[in-house]
């Protein structure tokens, strides 16, 4: 299996761990991960604004370079993710931005929201299975209470991303289990870290980063693991003195799989 | 060559604002065979009527076409006409230059030149029309209601006081419906079961009620005064003529794993039980996939214990054939799956219950014996949270949930939040809600008791997150009010889930071709001058079925369905539609399509003999059952070779149509 991979600047930086870790977890289970020469950054924030394109341009060029390879294109941060699927079904569904945005970039073929973008989680459930997930781990992470933080960019708007239930989603709660460690559900693991709010109000993102390690940590877990470098950052360095671990999930694939390094 | 009159409507400014009718007129004058026209501000009133009638005199005329409103508003209208001036009513066309001219037209021009062509249509169709004689079909006397829950014990009540037979088929064990899972109802706040049981009682010692309990519609065919309809009767294990009720087998049933459907699943029951002391027919029933004996052969206890032999593991379903006249649909609604709301925590916490739920809570019969305790642990709760809307008003494009106001849901909420406050007066109860709806005689009097005596702590705004910490509920919502977060830590959550068509209804529609909205509630004929009865003929509608309504609305509406099927049973026969299909056995080469795809089962097949220039012999051809054929078409457009023909829209005269409008 041969698909797009879009890491984005953040996993280059920051969350190396997430990057180096998803791909040497797809090497184990036999999916080639092909990145795109000169990918540029998402736009970091998904632009809701309809009068300018400028903002897209970016995504749109990845999703274009993906459609010439025939690749569905696989995504790990969450926040890259959500900019490139929403950006996608604009091309695909908004007349306007699409007649815009290929005037602009003048491709050779105009570029219409084709690529299929696919998470990491999604490639690993739909593509993969979990049981066979379950069948590939060699070391089974026995006696880890794991807690799920899924965040909102994975999950909402619902009906656009598609990923889950955002009320209730299952699918990392069946990664945890395929891994062999036992799932914590608490109630704040599809709200919101804070975000960039740590930026303007610190003390706004640390209530809700200790709001949702303490419901996590109420529920027993050993750790919190989540796909978004920003949500990791808010979990650790905000969450005060309830704050639990954090970690990549792609990390405890690997661990599991046995093909995790020292970085 | 027919002598044909026009006459063109002005309906006010509603053609004559658009359509130029005078020119219409006029430009009709030079169609062939036209030898009359004419305009007149209101066709259809007394004097347009009267200058038709004097024209036919004066002219001769053998046909009419007029230029006036769809021929759903008025085709009747002149017909009749036509009749009292000696023409056969089938001589008389409609061009539709409102609905289909003036109203979608904005320019003049345009309006006219259009309503030139869809006349010359109709002359030319007209043309080809032949006189017409409609035969009568005989009418069964007696109805078929579908359901008995309150809309349709009352829609059989009043039919069977007329004198008519009435079957009553209900899908679960027992009549009764949701009224009777109700603890107490709005804004009386009389006992459910008291005002319902009754009326179940009636029903049942009714000498012209038939109750045929746990069965469902299996297929129907026929039309209006004639439907033949199959019912399966499901096994329910026991002889009904024989079990007395007296319970003795569902208290020695050992299995105790069935969940109580009647007490919305709170709580276990045996393999074979009855679902409620007041259930009509008071008659067990097993449930084979918990009984102990269809699981494993062993057990038979019940069987033992029943004095009256009334046990019979042999049972098999059993199909009823049975011709009716009217049926009605009164298969009502259930609540919608809360489970696919966990924004309110449903699935997490066995607090968080749905309002049908808690009805059965506070229930003197229910789970809890009518006490008011948490399902979690049984301990009395001192905060409870009532959310509103939850399902009901959800935008078009919102991921679940319905676009419509379910209704009732203001009241019963209001109704809860009353009666703990007042059983219960430690109990401090919060309503969220988006808008207090209770327009009806006697509700808003009732909704503002529960707030300014009993002290109701209603909020407006929507509840965001239901969060499980522990053995509280944390509400998080918004007060719109005051413009701020609202944080309550509640010990029960009560969801005003909203209401849907029973899953029932999809497939009944299907089979009685009755149409339904995208929600599945049934379709009237009318929205304002025909609510209960169907599109389809001899089709009836009564209760939630057609649209979510509280207990007084369901009996009125069950009322007036049994008007309808009273006045229908009343008549000896009905006149058939004339328009008819009929088969040309000269063409026809017997293939059965149009036998496959009629879906009146109106077309057979016989032999017979054929004496044509080309062909002697016998031949295998369709033939239509005149009473039975509704006039659909299916027939005549699936025929390959062209034989079928429905009369009145013959293939030629809608060619006739089509050359005229591309003249």
């Amino acid at each position: 299996m041969t698909y797009g991979y879009y890491p984005g600047c953040t996993l280059k930086t920051k969350a190396k761990e997430l990057d180096v870790y998803g791909r040497l977890a797809a090497q184990k289970l036999g999916i080639l991960l092909e990145e795109p020469e000169n990918w540029q950054c998402c736009g970091g924030v998904y632009p809701q604004g309809e009068d300018e394109i400028a903002t897209k341009l970016s995504s749109v060029r990845t999703l274009a370079a993906a459609k010439e390879k025939g690749q569905d294109l696989v995504t790990l941060c969450s926040a890259c993710h959500h900019v490139l699927k929403r950006v996608n079904l604009d091309m695909k569904n908004n007349e306007t931005i699409r007649q815009r945005a290929n005037n602009y970039l003048k491709l050779d073929t105009p570029y219409g929201g084709e690529t299929e973008v696919i998470h990491y989680l999604e490639l690993l459930r739909d593509k993969v299975g979990f049981d066979n997930l379950k069948n590939a781990v060699v070391k089974p992470l026995k006696d880890l209470r794991i807690a799920p933080y899924y965040g909102c960019l994975l999950l909402r708007p619902g009906k656009e991303m598609g990923f889950d239930d955002p009320e209730d989603p299952t699918v990392m709660e069946d990664f945890i289990r395929a891994l062999g460690a036992t799932p914590v559900k608490y109630s704040q693991r599809n709200e919101c870290c804070g975000g960039y709010v740590t930026l303007e109000n610190k003390d706004a993102a640390k209530r809700r980063a200790s709001t949702v390690a303490s419901s996590a940590a109420d529920a027993g877990a050993d750790l919190l693991i989540t796909a978004c470098p920003l949500c990791l950052y808010n979990l650790e360095a905000n969450a005060g003195p309830s704050a639990l671990p954090v970690k990549y999930f792609t990390e405890l694939l690997a661990e599991a799989l046995g093909v995790k390094e020292e970085l | 060559m027919q002598k044909i009159g026009v006459f063109v409507c002005w309906c006010g400014s509603n053609i004559a604002a658009t359509v130029d009718v005078k020119a219409v007129a006029e430009a009709l004058k030079d169609e062939a065979g036209v030898v009359f026209s004419t305009d007149y501000q209101y066709m259809c009133s007394e004097n347009g009527q009267a200058m038709i009638r004097q024209a036919i005199k004066d002219y001769g005329l053998t046909g009419i076409v007029v230029c006036s409103c769809s021929p759903r508003m008025h085709e009747a209208t002149f017909r009749k006409t036509a009749v009292s001036a000696g023409l056969n009513p089938y001589m008389v066309e409609i061009a539709n230059i409102r609905e289909q001219c003036s109203w979608i037209h904005k320019d003049m021009a345009e309006g006219t030149e259009k309503a030139i062509v869809l006349a010359r249509a109709a002359v030319a169709k007209l043309h080809r029309n032949a006189p017409l004689t409609a035969g009568t079909s005989p009418v069964t006397k007696r109805a078929l209601v579908i359901g008995g829950g309150i809309a349709g014990i009352q829609t059989a009540l009043d039919v069977a006081d007329a004198g008519f037979e009435v079957d009553i088929v209900e899908k679960s064990p027992t009549i009764g419906g949701r009224m009777a899972q109700l603890d107490k109802t709005f804004p009386t706040l009389d006992c459910s079961a008291c005002i319902l049981t009754p009326k179940m009682v009636e029903a049942a010692q009714h000498e012209k009620i038939n109750i045929i309990s746990y069965a469902e519609l299996e297929s129907l065919s026929g039309f209006v005064g004639n439907f033949t309809a199959t019912i399966r009767k499901k096994a329910r294990y026991i002889d009904e003529d024989k079990c007395s009720g007296c319970g003795v087998c569902t208290e020695k049933c050992p299995s105790r794993k069935g969940l109580d459907d009647f007490n919305m699943r709170l709580n276990k029951r045996g393999a074979v039980y009855i679902p409620f002391a007041q259930a009509i027919p008071n008659v067990a029933v097993i449930d084979a996939d918990q009984c102990i004996h269809f699981r494993t052969g062993k057990c038979g206890l019940c069987q033992k214990n029943c004095s009256a032999g009334a046990i019979d593991f042999e049972q098999k379903d059993q199909l009823i054939e049975r011709q009716y006249g009217a049926i009605v649909v009164a298969t009502g609604f259930k609540p919608i799956d809360a489970s696919q709301f966990n924004e309110y925590a449903y699935n997490d916490s066995p607090d968080v219950v749905t309002s049908l739920e808690f009805e059965r809570i506070m229930n003197a019969a229910g789970p809890t014996k009518g006490q008011l305790v948490r399902p979690s642990d049984l301990e009395h709760p001192h905060e409870i949270v009532f959310i509103q809307c939850v399902g009901s008003r959800c935008s078009e494009d919102a991921e679940k949930g319905k676009p419509y106001c379910s209704k009732i849901c203001c009241m019963y909420t209001a109704k809860h939040a009353m009666l703990v406050r007042e059983k219960y007066p430690d109990v401090n109860v919060h309503v969220f809600y988006i808008d207090a709806r209770t327009p009806g005689k006697n509700f808003d009097e009732f909704y503002r008791r529960a707030v300014e005596q009993y002290g109701v702590d209603y909020i407006k705004g929507m509840v965001g997150k239901v969060s499980v910490e522990g053995k509280k509920l944390h509400v998080q919502g918004s007060d719109l009010l005051n413009g701020e977060q609202v944080h309550i830590n509640a010990d029960m959550v009560v969801l005003a889930t909203a209401i849907e068509p029973d899953p029932t209804a999809r497939s009944l529609g299907t089979m009685l071709t009755a149409s339904m909205d995208t929600n599945d509630f049934f379709t009237e004929a009318h929205p304002k001058l025909r609510p209960v009865e169907s599109p389809t003929a001899g089709v009836f509608l009564s209760g939630v079925a057609q649209g979510p309504k509280d207990i007084p609305e369901t009996v009125a509406q069950a009322g007036a369905a049994a008007a309808k099927v009273i006045g229908l049973l009343a008549k000896n026969e009905l006149t058939c539609n004339a328009c008819v299909a009929h088969a040309n056995e000269a063409v026809c080469n017997g293939c059965s399509q149009c036998e496959r795809v009629c879906p009146y089962g109106a077309i057979t097949y016989e032999d017979r003999e054929i004496r044509t220039p080309e062909f002697r012999g016998v031949r295998r051809i369709a033939t239509v059952n005149e009473a039975v054929c509704q006039g659909c078409g299916a027939c005549t457009v699936t025929c390959p070779s062209g034989a079928m023909d429905l009369k009145g829209f013959t293939n030629r005269q809608i060619m006739s149509e089509v050359d005229a409008i591309c003249r």
